[in-house]
C-alpha cells in the first residue's frame, strides 16, 4: 500500500510536469492555415474535393466502427459485470450455435460491401489525372524538391525548393525558446498552382524514394527513382497549403517541406511573367570568364543551398559524411578530380551525383571550396573547365 | 523447485512406470547442449525477454528526443538508427522467439508428446539467434552506425548504409533459418507426434494456431532472404535488381518484402489468438464458443495474408484495379478476424468469470487489439490510407496489434502457465499491478499517436512542427511509464517465480482448465509423456499414463 501511494505521487508529479509543458507550448503557437491545427484531432480541413470525400468516408467509417465497438464491447462489458462467479453465476454449457455463427460471418460480410462501395467511386476518382490544366514534375533530391511546370501555363519554369536554412538552424539547437506557426514548413521557393485548375503533379526522384504529400488536397504518392507516378488536386481556396516528405530518405528526411501557394488566376499569370523574367536574367553566360572574389561569393551561395546540409558549414561533414576541409580531393592540384566527384558522386551515391546543377555553379561551388576554411589551393576553376569535364 | 532453475527431481513424478532415462545435466552444460524443449522454451523466453527490453530502451531513446520539438538527445541519423534497429529487433528479436518460446514449452505438453520431434535442431535452431543478435545490437559501433533505412529496408536507401546494413542482412539469415528449422519442428511434432486421440480437430487451439504459423512461417521467411540477398548483391556485386541506375527497380523490392511482410504480421498474431482462446475458456469456466469455426477462421486469415501485401504500397501509385482488388481483399480479413472476436465474447457469455491476471491480459488484449483492427479497417480503404499512409496513424495502428496483441498475449499466457513451468504461483496483486499499469501507459503511449496521424505528422520524422508537440509529450511520458512496468514485471513478477519464490502451484492452478499440460504435475517434470498417454474421448484428459 505504501508503494502505490508513492507512485500514486510519482505519477501526479509528472502528470503536473506534463500539464506545464502544456501551458507553456500550446498556447504560443496557432493553427497553421493550410497545415495541421494546434492539437487537431482530426484530418486537416479539406482544400479539395477528394479531400472532403476522404474526410466524409473517414467519419462513416467512425460511425460504422463506434457502432459495432459499442455492440460488441457493450455485450462483453455487460457478461463481465453480470457473468461472474462472484455473483453466483453459473456456467452455461452451450458451445457452438452455427445458426449464430453464419449469421456473424455474413452480417459483418454484408458491412464490409457496403463499405467498399463509396470507397470504390473515391478511389476511381482519385486516380484520373486526364486532361490536367497544368502539369508540373516534382522530383524528390536528399534532400528538397525540384518543380518544372511541364505543361500549361508556365511551361518551362524550373526552381527547387529547400527548407529555410534559418529554421534547420533551430531544429540543431533544440528550438529553444520557438514559437513559431510554420517550424519546418518554410521554404524558400513555394509551389504556385491557380486555383480551381486541374493540377497534374508527376512525381519522380534522383537518389532515394521520397514522398509527395499534401494533407489538404488529400494527395501522397510515392517519387521513386528511375520511375514516373502521378496524382492530381484541383485547390478550391486561395492560400498557402502545406506538406511534409512522407517516405524515409536519409537522415534530413525530416527537413524537405513542401509548399504550395494557390493564388487566383490573375496573380498566377502575374506569377509567371515574373518567373519568366527572371529566369531570362538569371541565364549564366557559360563561356563568361570569373574573378576569384566574384565566384567566391557565387560558390558560397551555391554551398550554402546544397552541400551544408551534409559537410556542415564548417566543411568537417560528421558520421559518415566526408570532410571538405583538408581533404586531399578538394586540395588536389588537378582540379577535374573535384569536378568528377561533383558530377558522379560518390560512394555508391552516399555522396550523390550533382550534374544537374549549372556548370557556372560547379564551377563556383568547386573554387569555394578549395579556397575556404583551412584549404587554400588559389585554384580558379571557370564553368569552362566543368564542361570540358562533363563530356569525358 | 522450480523446472525452469533446477532439475528435476525423479521422486515427484508419479507417472513413470521406469525411470531409466538419464535426468537434466548439471551447470552450463544443460543450456548450451540443451535438447530438452522445456530448457530450449526457457532460453527461448529469457532471451526474448532481454531483446524485448534492448529494443525497447532504443524506443524510449525515440521517445525521448520527441519530447520536444527540435533536437535534443540525438542528431537525426542516429534517430533513423533507433527507429529502424527498435523495428528489426522488436520483431525479429522479441516477438517472434517469444513466441517459439511459448510454442518449445506447451506444444509437447498439450499434446501428449514427449519432446519436440528433432532435438538437435531444436538446440541449434537457439543457439543460431545468439550471433545474429549480437550482429544486429553490435551494428551501432561499426563506422557509420546501425543500418537507418527503417525495418522495412526500402532500396535503394539501403544501398547507401554503411557495412551494418550488411551485418543486418546476415543476422536476418540467420534468424530466419532459426524460424524456418523451428517451425519445421514445430510442424512435424504436430503432425506426428500427438498422443492417440489426439486427432486434429481436438488439438487446442493453441497448438492450432501454431501450426498454421509454422507453414506461413516456411512459405515466407525464404522471400524475406531473398529479397535482403538481392539487396546484398546489389550492395557489392554490381547487381541492380532495386537500382534505378542500372535499371532496377525499387518498387520490386517492396512487393517482394511486403509478401513477406504481411504474412509476418499475422505470423506475429495467430499465436497470440490461440493462447487467449485457451484463457478465455479457462476463467470463464466454459468450453470455448464455435472451436471449430475457430479454426476455420485462422486457416481463412492465413491463407488471406498472402493476398493483400500491397495495401502497404498504396502510395507508390499502382493502377485502379491493383488498389480496388487490394482493397476489397484486405477489407475481407475483418470478416474471419471479428468471428474470432465474437466467439471470444460468446465463451464468456453466461460463463462464471474470474478475473485472475491471465484473464485480465486476455481481456485487455480482446478490446485493444480490437480497436487496432477497426484502425486496420479504416487503413484498408485506399482513399483514407493515401492520407495517413507513413503518419503516426499507421504506427499506432500496428502497436495497437502487435503490442496490444502479441504482447498481452504473451503476458496473459506467462501468467496462465508459469505455475506449471515453475512450481510456484506469481504474486497476484502484482500480476494486477503490472496489468492495469501495463494497460494505462499503453494507451497513454499510442492513444495520441491516431490524433498526430491524422493531423499529418509523418512517421520516422526526429523533429516535427510546434503544433504536434502536447500529443507527442503525453505519448512520452506514457512510453517511459510503460517501460518502467516491464521493469517491474521482471523484478517483481518472474524473478520470483524462477526463484521458486510463492505459494507451491497446484496440478490444477485453474479450475477449469482443460488441456493435457495440466495432466502432469507442477512444476512439469523434466521429461513428461514418455510414453504416449491414454486420453478420454474429447482428448483433454489423461486416463492413464504409461
Amino acid at each position: 500500500m505504501k508503494m502505490m501511494t508513492h507512485l500514486m505521487k510519482k505519477l501526479s508529479m509528472a502528470l503536473l510536469l506534463v500539464n506545464v509543458w502544456f501551458c507553456t507550448a500550446a498556447w504560443a503557437v496557432n493553427d497553421l492555415p493550410g497545415g495541421m491545427g494546434v492539437n487537431e484531432l482530426n484530418l486537416q480541413p479539406a482544400a479539395t474535393k477528394i479531400a472532403l470525400e476522404q474526410q466524409w468516408l473517414h467519419n462513416f467509417m467512425m460511425i460504422i466502427c463506434t457502432i459495432i465497438f459499442v455492440g460488441v464491447f457493450g455485450v462483453m462489458f455487460y457478461s463481465i459485470l453480470k457473468h461472474r462467479k462472484s455473483l453466483g453465476h453459473p456456467a452455461a454449457s452451450f458451445h457452438e450455435s452455427v445458426k449464430v455463427e453464419i449469421a456473424w460471418t455474413v452480417v459483418p460480410f454484408i458491412i464490409v460491401i457496403l463499405m467498399a462501395l463509396p470507397a470504390t467511386k473515391a478511389v476511381v476518382a482519385m486516380k484520373d489525372t486526364s486532361n490536367a490544366d497544368i502539369t508540373i514534375k516534382a522530383t524528390g533530391y536528399q534532400w528538397k524538391w525540384g518543380y518544372d511546370y511541364l505543361k500549361g501555363e508556365g511551361e518551362g519554369i524550373g526552381f527547387v525548393s529547400t527548407l529555410d536554412n534559418e529554421q534547420r538552424e533551430m531544429s540543431n539547437n533544440g528550438a529553444k525558446g520557438v514559437d513559431i506557426d510554420n517550424y519546418l514548413l518554410k521554404v524558400d521557393n513555394a509551389l504556385v498552382v491557380p486555383v480551381n485548375k486541374k493540377i497534374r503533379i508527376i512525381t519522380t526522384a534522383s537518389d532515394v524514394i521520397h514522398a509527395f504529400a499534401v494533407p489538404a488536397f488529400g494527395i501522397k504518392q510515392d517519387a521513386i527513382p528511375g520511375f514516373v507516378r502521378d496524382t492530381w488536386f484541383r485547390a478550391e481556396k486561395i492560400g498557402d497549403y502545406h506538406g511534409q516528405c512522407q517516405e524515409l530518405c536519409g537522415k534530413e528526411h525530416a527537413y524537405m517541406p513542401i509548399e504550395v501557394k494557390v493564388v487566383s488566376a490573375e496573380d498566377y499569370t502575374q506569377w509567371v511573367k515574373e518567373q519568366q523574367k527572371l529566369m531570362a536574367a538569371q541565364q549564366d553566360d557559360p563561356s563568361k570568364v570569373w574573378a576569384m572574389d566574384e565566384i567566391m561569393k557565387r560558390g558560397e551561395k551555391v554551398y550554402a543551398a546544397n552541400c551544408m546540409a551534409c559537410h556542415q558549414a564548417n566543411g568537417k561533414g560528421g558520421g559518415p559524411v566526408k570532410p571538405l576541409d583538408g581533404a586531399a580531393v578538394v586540395n588536389d592540384a588537378d582540379k577535374t578530380k573535384q569536378i568528377h566527384v561533383l558530377l558522379k558522386g560518390q560512394n555508391n551515391g552516399a555522396m550523390p551525383s550533382w550534374k544537374q546543377l549549372s556548370d557556372t555553379d560547379i564551377a563556383s561551388v568547386v573554387t569555394f571550396t578549395k579556397n575556404n576554411w583551412s584549404n587554400k589551393t588559389g585554384q580558379l576553376v571557370q564553368p569552362a573547365d566543368v564542361l570540358a569535364a562533363r563530356s569525358n | 523447485m522450480s523446472a525452469v532453475l533446477h532439475p528435476h527431481d525423479h521422486s515427484t513424478a508419479d507417472h513413470h512406470g521406469h525411470d531409466d532415462h538419464h535426468g537434466a545435466p548439471a551447470g552450463w552444460r544443460r543450456w548450451v547442449f540443451a535438447t530438452n524443449h522445456k530448457d530450449i522454451g526457457t532460453l527461448y523466453l529469457l532471451f526474448a525477454f532481454t531483446m524485448f527490453i534492448i529494443g525497447g530502451i532504443l524506443a524510449l531513446g525515440i521517445r525521448a528526443e520527441l519530447f520536444q520539438p527540435g533536437l535534443q538527445f540525438v542528431n537525426p541519423e542516429l534517430f533513423n538508427q533507433l527507429t529502424t534497429m527498435h523495428g528489426l529487433i522488436m520483431v525479429f528479436g522479441a516477438i517472434m522467439p517469444a513466441f517459439v518460446g511459448f510454442a518449445n514449452w506447451m506444444v509437447p505438453l498439450q499434446i501428449g508428446a514427449s519432446d519436440m520431434a528433432f532435438a538437435r535442431m531444436n538446440n541449434f535452431s537457439f543457439w543460431l539467434m545468439i550471433p545474429a543478435a549480437v550482429m544486429l545490437a553490435s551494428s551501432f559501433f561499426l563506422p557509420g552506425g546501425a543500418p537507418s533505412a527503417g525495418w522495412t529496408l526500402y532500396a535503394p536507401l539501403t544501398l547507401q548504409m554503411g557495412p551494418s546494413m550488411d551485418s543486418g542482412i546476415f543476422a536476418l539469415h540467420l534468424l530466419g533459418a532459426s524460424s524456418i528449422m523451428g517451425s519445421i519442428n514445430i510442424i512435424v511434432t504436430i503432425l506426428n507426434m500427438r498422443a492417440p486421440g489426439m486427432t486434429l480437430m481436438k488439438m487446442p487451439m493453441f497448438v492450432w494456431t501454431w501450426l498454421i504459423t509454422a507453414y506461413l512461417l516456411i512459405a515466407v521467411m525464404p522471400v524475406l532472404a531473398g529479397a535482403i540477398t538481392m539487396t546484398l548483391t546489389d550492395r557489392h556485386f554490381g547487381t541492380t535488381f532495386f537500382n534505378p541506375a542500372g535499371g532496377g527497380d525499387p518498387v520490386m523490392f517492396q512487393h517482394i518484402f511486403w509478401f513477406f511482410g504481411h504474412p509476418e504480421v499475422y505470423i506475429m498474431i495467430l499465436p497470440a489468438f490461440g493462447i487467449i482462446s485457451q484463457i478465455v475458456p479457462a476463467f470463464a469456466r466454459k468450453k470455448l464458443f464455435g472451436y471449430a469455426s475457430m479454426v476455420y477462421a485462422t486457416s481463412s486469415i492465413a491463407i488471406l495474408s498472402f493476398i493483400v501485401w500491397a495495401h502497404h504500397m498504396y502510395a507508390t501509385g499502382m493502377p485502379v484495379t491493383g488498389q480496388l482488388f487490394f482493397m476489397y481483399a484486405t477489407m475481407l480479413i475483418s470478416v474471419p478476424t471479428g468471428v474470432k472476436v465474437f466467439n471470444w465474447v460468446a465463451t464468456m457469455w453466461k460463463g462464471s468469470m474470474t478475473f485472475e491476471t491471465p484473464m485480465l491480459f486476455a481481456i485487455g488484449f480482446i478490446f485493444v487489439f480490437t480497436m487496432g483492427g477497426f484502425t486496420g479497417l479504416i487503413l484498408s480503404m485506399a482513399p483514407i490510407d493515401i492520407q495517413l499512409q507513413d503518419t503516426y496513424y499507421v504506427v499506432a495502428h500496428f502497436h495497437y496489434v502487435l503490442v496490444a496483441g502479441s504482447l498481452f498475449s504473451m503476458f496473459a499466457g506467462f501468467y496462465y502457465w508459469s505455475p506449471k513451468w515453475t512450481g510456484v504461483m506469481y504474486n497476484e496483486t502484482r500480476g494486477k499491478i503490472h496489468f492495469w499499469w501495463t494497460l494505462i501507459a499503453f494507451n497513454v503511449t499510442f492513444f495520441p499517436m491516431h490524433f498526430l496521424g491524422l493531423a499529418g505528422m509523418p512517421r520516422r520524422y526526429a523533429d516535427y512542427p510546434m503544433q504536434f508537440t502536447d500529443f507527442n509529450q503525453v505519448a512520452s511520458v506514457g512510453a517511459f511509464c510503460f517501460g518502467l512496468a516491464q521493469v517491474y514485471f521482471f523484478l517483481f513478477v518472474v524473478v520470483p517465480v524462477m526463484r521458486g519464490r510463492g505459494e507451491p502451484a497446484p496440478q490444477r492452478p485453474w479450475d477449469h482448465a482443460e488441456g493435457l499440460e495440466w495432466e502432469v504435475p507442477s512444476p512439469a517434470p523434466f521429461h513428461t509423456y514418455e510414453n504416449p498417454p491414454t486420453l478420454n474421448a474429447d482428448a483433454t484428459r489423461v486416463l492413464a499414463h504409461h
